[in-house]
């Protein structure tokens, strides 16, 4: 079917060298690239794959500390390596667009979302200010913004992130574009919010039959939005192919071991008995920030041994309930056990010992670790602390943990976190919650930063640890393929309420609370006809954040 | 009315020869993509820059252009000396060191030279005692001895080289003996000897930068300066340091009443203007200071200091209110760990990079001070010599300017001391400022 149509942008034998210190070391090593006229492309691939910079240099652009070594590339018969500034300048934003991660981060705050949208028509001349202010609105109105007339006169932080990424999708889309780029639009948001976006976009794709490159590396995303699919690794393409053909049959190892990352699903221990203590039990709580209630009555339990999976929106007060765990966030009633014993509201009040019971594990391993302290200092601080341990016998100990997180120790021990990748950073963060020798594990959404091969050897090791040391976690997640691989129960809140909990296999099966119905229909699955199903079945209007406002 | 038909005329001259540079180097190199990208206004930048640089020749062969000829000079000696210098590290060192030299704008290497000659000149400007040897030596291998237990093998053997060269410079200086040719304090009896050591112009060769109004060696009082001057000014830095970054960071670690109490209180105190607020403290020091016995100098490092610690605890607060909330900042709370813990061992090295940028800063700010509270009668005592107070001393002599440059410059010499060692400093605060945000990335 693509044969024809006509080429629009053909790279080949790219190569890309970036600048680390005093050396060019590569970035890509060779691609090549075949888009046609209104077909679209999905690029996947682990994080530093060279994903974001094929798609920046297809614009013929890279990133400061970047150049282009060698290789072509063509936009429609233009050379756009060599092409001049002017010529370049005439291109961009006109005939190709860009649509960046964050769009809180991309637009520019001091300005209103239509003044930025008409930017690109009126300075390239396409069409003028009043006439593009109306074409905004109705592109807002395809895009099903709500109240299409007056958004694009508010200011960026007056719009939700998933109408922001829809407001940029219409301002990449104001000059109707050959080419638009999409650089992973929905990563960023939340599973309710994101599918309202990836309908969003790819129906006006298919209307105005624009082509796209669409960069992601969460492939039931991909297989929902490309014709075809390009799986990249490190700076080399593995293999290419159409999306059918891809998601039935990989060829390469790489990519079927990408596919088997959604496989990984634990056994469902048996809920623990009525008589039975448990570790941790959440009575009652209820809390605020100041004067704003954040949450309502909140009541759980996590028997040893288990994983309890607490799903839900972000700001439905899952971290907040972590934080009254651990007494950094002291609860206005109710009150938390710990092995049956009431635990002080405020951390400060509360004994070494019970400090050590319950240690945390952080989304962000760059902001987890002290970037200025040592593997083995951080790690070995909490085995002293907790332990008094010295000299030789702390460093035998703190072998012993990287040992426990695969991390070999004499390379480890004295780097710092700025020398580890994030999956290593992420075990490094559990070996110092595991220091402590703890019964109970706070996990705050620990892979939703990673990549998912990554994230897959960070979940079994979790489940390795649990099963070896008898420890329960509670895991904070927005992502139900993270809770369907480890979780044993299940707690789903919204807007600071418990909605609905119960064990794993009961909660992935209807009937549930509507929301948490929403909440299960909205992750992407990897089969391409997954959102036509969806939408077919829910409709365009009942999806998302519209859904979550009518209940 | 011609001088304005003067401007217009030379600004279409260089608007022409950008347009001319431009078209001409698209025809040479066959539209290359420098020239071929380049915008009109960056061609027009390089037009100017060479008519700049035309008039600055067309200057400096006027034979009445005496200062400017010496501005340029000494700007080449400079440049060269720090290109020289930046050589020489690139090639002597610890592949470390060497690799920060390889990396390290010129502007930085002029500024870590002047620094290195300022403090050589300070510390070795009178003659050096034994014992001060002997404790240099000493300490030193202290040092070495807790870098090799705290760190790897090769940075150990760095440092000890470096403490090594340190201890050698020392011993060879006190055999040498004091670089300043004359005493402070010594008075001759040939007053208002013109600088230039020429006899047949008024000088003479024993006092090669001549004397002051009462007969004291400029040369030996400018090397002098260095050490009361800069050695104040870096004890009262290191003070306000102590103080605004303890206070600061204390603040932004415990929030609550102690970070208002003492933020508010900061407020106060930079509500008044410094210098008016400085030297009104100083005049109540001045009558403080017979009464207690204790020098006027240790009132002054203490007021400088106070009055500085107010833009260092403001510095360490905000950055400290950064640190404080990131995820490991609360992990070491939630295991329990102490307040000192928490501010010198998780927040202060995270900090280091902006303070030290700060340091620099505050370093100049602090020394500018100490030269203006010295310049207007109440900051360093005579005898000590002063750059300060130099330059008020000798002030009048800038009037000879047009007639007898040789005059003239002996006001100015203290005056480019200070203003070397201040530019000086911010080429290498700016740097060190640049290396870290771009560490951040």
């Amino acid at each position: 079917m693509t044969e024809a149509r006509d080429l629009l942008l053909k790279i080949r034998d790219l190569r890309i060298e970036g600048r680390s210190d005093e050396d060019w070391f590569p970035i890509i090593n060779g691609v090549d690239l075949d888009l046609h006229k209104g077909e679209v492309l999905g690029l996947i691939g682990e994080s530093g794959a060279g994903k974001s910079t094929i798609g920046l240099a297809a614009m013929g652009y890279t990133r400061d500390g970047v150049r282009i070594s060698g290789g072509s590339v063509e936009f429609d018969g233009i050379d756009l390596v060599n092409a001049p500034a002017r010529v370049k300048r005439g291109l961009l934003g006109r005939r190709i667009a860009y649509v960046a991660q964050s769009a809180a981060a991309s637009f520019n705050p001091a300005h209103r979302l239509i003044d930025q949208h008409v930017e690109a028509p009126v300075q390239h001349g396409v069409s003028g200010r009043s006439d593009s202010i109306a074409d905004g609105t109705e592109l807002y109105r395809k895009l099903r913004l709500p109240n299409p007339d007056e958004i694009g006169f508010r200011y960026p932080h007056q719009v939700s992130g998933g109408q922001l990424q829809r407001a940029m999708t219409a301002m990449a889309m104001a000059c109707r574009p050959d080419l638009i780029i999409f650089d992973e639009p929905t990563t960023a948001l939340d599973v309710t919010t994101q599918i309202e976006v990836l309908a969003a976009i790819r129906q006006i794709v298919q209307e105005f039959d624009t082509a796209a490159i669409y960069i992601t590396h969460d492939l039931a995303v991909v297989a929902q939005m490309a014709d075809r699919i390009k799986v990249l690794l490190r700076g080399d393409e593995v293999e290419e192919a159409d999306t059918r053909t891809m998601l039935s049959a990989p060829k390469e190892d790489y990519t079927k071991s990408l596919w088997a990352v959604r496989s990984f699903e634990r056994t469902e221990k048996p809920l623990a008995g009525a008589d039975e203590v448990p570790v941790v039990s959440v009575r009652g709580v209820t809390a605020a920030y100041g004067d704003t209630p954040v949450l309502h009555d909140v009541s759980f339990d996590i028997h040893a041994g288990r994983t309890v999976a607490v799903v839900g929106e972000s700001g439905s007060g899952k971290s907040t309930t972590a934080r009254c765990i651990t007494g950094l966030l002291p609860p206005l009633e109710g009150e938390v056990l710990f092995n049956g014993q009431v635990l002080p509201a405020d951390y400060r009040k509360r004994t070494k010992d019970q400090l050590r019971q319950a240690q945390m594990i952080y989304q962000m391993a760059d902001t987890a670790l002290n970037p200025r302290r040592t593997i083995g200092q951080i790690i070995g601080r909490p085995v002293q602390f907790y332990s008094g341990l010295h000299g030789l016998r702390l460093r035998d100990r703190v072998n012993e943990l990287l040992d426990q997180i695969e991390l070999d120790p004499d390379t480890f021990y004295h780097r710092l976190p700025s020398e580890l990748s994030g999956g290593q950073k992420q075990r490094v963060g559990i070996a110092r919650a595991l220091a402590a020798e703890p019964e109970f594990i706070i996990c705050d959404e620990v892979t939703s930063a990673l990549d998912q091969l990554v994230a897959e050897g960070i979940l079994r090791l979790l489940a390795r640890l649990q099963d070896e040391l008898g420890l329960s976690y509670m895991f904070i997640t927005h992502d139900l393929a993270t809770v369907r691989a480890i979780a044993d129960e299940v707690v789903v809140m919204k807007d600071g309420r418990v909605v609905e909990q119960g064990g794993k296999t009961e909660m992935f099966h209807p009937p549930h609370h509507a929301y948490t119905d929403l909440l299960l229909s909205s992750v992407p699955e990897m089969d391409p006809d997954w959102l036509d199903r969806l939408l077919a079945q829910r409709g365009v209007d009942n999806i998302g954040d519209a859904a979550v406002d009518k209940m | 009315m011609s001088a304005w038909l003067w401007i217009i005329a030379t600004l279409l001259a260089v608007a022409a020869l950008g347009w001319v540079f431009r078209a001409g180097g698209r025809w040479v190199t066959g539209n290359a993509p420098r020239f071929r990208d380049m915008s009109y206004g960056e061609a027009f930048g390089f037009a100017l820059a060479a008519a700049a640089l035309a008039g600055g020749t067309w200057l400096y062969l006027q034979p009445g252009a005496v200062f400017f000829r010496w501005a340029v000079q000494g700007f080449v000696i400079f440049a060269v000396a720090a290109y020289l210098f930046r050589e020489l590290g690139r090639l002597i060192g610890t592949e470390g060191t060497r690799k920060l030299f390889r990396q390290m704008p010129l502007t930085a290497a002029f500024g870590i030279l002047v620094i290195l000659v300022y403090s050589f000149v300070a510390i070795f400007a009178g003659q050096i005692s034994l014992r001060t040897v002997i404790i240099v030596a000493v300490v030193g291998m202290i040092l070495t001895e807790i870098v090799r237990r705290n760190t790897g093998d090769a940075a150990a053997t760095g440092f000890g080289g470096l403490v090594f060269a340190v201890n050698l410079v020392f011993v060879v200086m006190y055999l040498v003996g004091p670089i300043a040719p004359h005493g402070q304090e010594q008075v001759f009896e040939l007053a208002n000897v013109v600088a230039g050591g020429d006899p047949a112009l008024g000088g003479n060769p024993d006092f090669p930068l001549g004397t002051d109004q009462i007969g004291r060696d400029i040369l030996s009082r400018l090397i002098f300066g260095a050490q009361n001057t800069v050695g104040i000014a870096f004890v009262t830095t290191l003070l306000a340091f102590f103080l605004g970054g303890t206070l600061g960071l204390l603040a932004a670690t415990l929030g609550g009443w102690l970070d208002q109490l003492l933020s508010r209180g900061v407020d106060v105190l930079m509500a008044i203007p410094s210098l008016i607020f400085a030297l009104l403290l100083m005049t109540i020091a001045a009558v403080w200071a017979p009464q207690t016995g204790i020098p006027l100098t240790y009132f002054m490092i203490v007021i400088i200091a106070v009055i500085d610690s107010t833009r260092v605890f403001r510095l360490a607060r905000a950055v400290g209110i950064n640190i404080v909330v990131m995820d490991y900042i609360e992990a070491a709370k939630l295991r329990g760990e102490g307040l000192g813990y928490l501010v010198f061992r998780e927040i202060l090295p995270n900090a280091t990079a902006p303070l030290l940028a700060e340091f620099g800063l505050r370093f100049c700010f602090v020394f500018l001070t100490i030269a203006a509270l010295s310049f207007l009668g109440v900051g360093i005592q005579p005898p000590l010599a002063d750059w300060g107070t130099m330059v008020r001393d000798l002030a009048a002599f800038i009037n000879y300017a047009q007639f007898a440059p040789m005059a003239a410059v002996t006001p100015l010499l203290a005056a480019g001391a200070i203003a070397l060692l201040t530019v000086g400093v911010n080429f290498v605060v700016d740097w060190m400022l640049q290396k870290s945000s771009g560490l951040k990335e």
